[in-house]
């Protein structure tokens, strides 16, 4: 079980360090986004201090979109998938585990850039802390129904159409929060309730959407 | 029990079943909406602080009602279709998807026409509106997943898992969306919390529910029997099927 999670997180490695220029591009889409939301507004306006946090979470959001098509269809095309569904290793196990690799990418990057753009947005130190807090719960989420999206869609050949009409309702609950925990923590409230709901969807999402992924994939492949 | 309901899961048996009970379904929808309607928009009184204009939950509210019920529906199909991989399940589920979407517009709509002159704006940022809202891209997510496939069974099991995942989070929604809006807003339009509406107004509500329930029923009895035919042109059943139509 270790050398095939090893496995897997290794050829993940590999492959993303191969297409560098893939996993950057939706970082700069995500400070890009932010950054025209700030000169959309007027200049200095305590407007985009007060929409910070929604603003950080809607780039979050788009940005994870991008290139999000193509997680599981390049190992379908390569043939991959389907010996990881014949492999003697749990399908949901494996798939687990590219979903993991797949927020070391994309979600803990977001994460960590949520600070600086939350103070190019002129957010305190400490409601911009608790944005980082609520992005690295929320992203967690926002990878796994990503991820189930995209393994629902992996046999269609333009999927990007789609995907955001998939995955943008089910995140509803995740903004509400993440961008209610920030509100609080700017009023001086307490901001634990939010952050527990965040990290109950959280643990919600890890214990069973990499089944779901895994039998949409399998349905797929069929 | 179980032999009647396991040789109801055969596509023929299941097609001529709906022929009669969309039939029934389709009659007793058109009727209780008539004696509702009658009921609703000319025997019950006016409303001493709407006036006329909370008629109209005769319609919203039965849609309302329904366009939750028809997605719980959905789930359940997908969750047979998933397990037991009944085609059958498949086809109710990619029926129910446009039926329900169906339901949500038309609740949005008549809250929007009623909130209007009550509220004073078609939209607020209401908990119920907004939920209601999230259910429409829901279901569209369905609809759109139904067609952007092309193999009708591996589209309809996407649509399922999707389907079972949605409904997971269709109470997370709702109760989040309460406490955006209660964190959000302390003293916001509130609704005409629950009166206990007189019996006068409320029998037309629960007669134009059931004529609703009885269009769902209709509806899918059709929009099933269509996609069962359309799946299984090429077999026996539905060629002697079309040459009886012939002859």
């Amino acid at each position: 079980m270790m050398g095939s999670a090893l496995a897997v997180l290794r050829r993940e490695a590999q492959l993303a360090f191969a297409r560098r220029g893939e996993v950057i591009q939706p970082l700069l889409l995500y400070v890009l986004i932010v950054t025209l939301f700030g000169l959309g507004a007027e200049p200095n306006s305590p407007v985009v201090q007060k929409a910070a946090a929604d603003i950080v979470w809607i780039a979050a959001l788009l940005s994870s979109l991008l290139g999000l098509d193509r997680l599981f269809r390049d190992d379908l095309e390569d043939g991959t998938l389907e010996q990881w569904l014949i492999a003697p290793a749990p399908a949901t196990e494996i798939v687990a585990l590219k979903l993991f690799a797949h927020w070391l990418l994309t979600g803990l990057p977001l994460t960590l850039g949520a600070p600086l753009l939350a103070w190019m947005l002129a957010l305190p130190t400490y409601p911009a802390s608790i944005l980082a807090l609520t992005l690295l719960l929320g992203s967690v989420v926002l990878v796994l129904i990503g991820g189930f999206a995209a393994a629902l869609t992996v046999a269609m050949p333009r999927a990007g159409a789609i995907l955001p009409l998939l995955i943008l309702p089910l995140m509803c609950p995740i903004v509400i929060f993440g961008t209610g925990a920030v509100r609080s923590a700017m009023h001086g409230w307490p901001v634990s309730a939010p952050l527990y709901f965040l990290g109950a969807i959280a643990v919600l999402g890890i214990t069973l959407i990499p089944w779901a992924v895994a039998a949409a994939l399998r349905n797929a492949l069929d | 029990m179980w032999t009647w309901l396991h040789r109801l899961a055969s596509p023929p048996t299941f097609y001529r079943f709906s022929e009669a009970a969309g039939g029934v379904f389709g009659w007793a929808a058109a009727g209780l909406a008539l004696i509702g309607l009658f009921g609703g928009l000319v025997l019950a009184p006016a409303d001493y602080q709407q006036g006329d204009a909370f008629r109209i939950i005769y319609v919203h509210v039965p849609s309302a009602w329904l366009s939750l019920l028809t997605y719980t529906l959905m789930a359940v199909a997908g969750a047979i279709a998933l397990i037991w991989r009944i085609k059958l399940a498949e086809c109710v589920l990619v029926s129910a998807a446009p039926v329900g979407a169906s339901f949500t517009a038309l609740a949005l709509a008549t809250g929007m026409l009623w909130g209007k002159p009550m509220w004073g704006a078609f939209w607020v940022w209401d908990a119920r509106l907004t939920s209601e809202l999230v259910l429409l891209f829901l279901y569209l997510g369905v609809i759109a997943l139904s067609q952007a496939l092309e193999d009708p069974r591996a589209a309809a099991r996407a649509c399922a898992l999707l389907a079972v995942v949605g409904v997971i989070n269709v109470p997370i929604v709702h109760y989040s969306v309460e406490w955006w809006n209660s964190l959000h807003q302390g003293s916001t339009v509130s609704r005409l919390g629950k009166p206990a509406i007189a019996g006068s107004m409320l029998w037309p509500l629960l007669v134009m529910t059931a004529a609703f329930s009885c269009f769902l029923g209709w509806a899918l009895c059709r929009r099933a029997q269509t996609e069962l035919l359309r799946r299984e042109r090429t077999s026996t059943w539905v060629r002697e099927l079309g040459e009886a139509v012939h002859v």
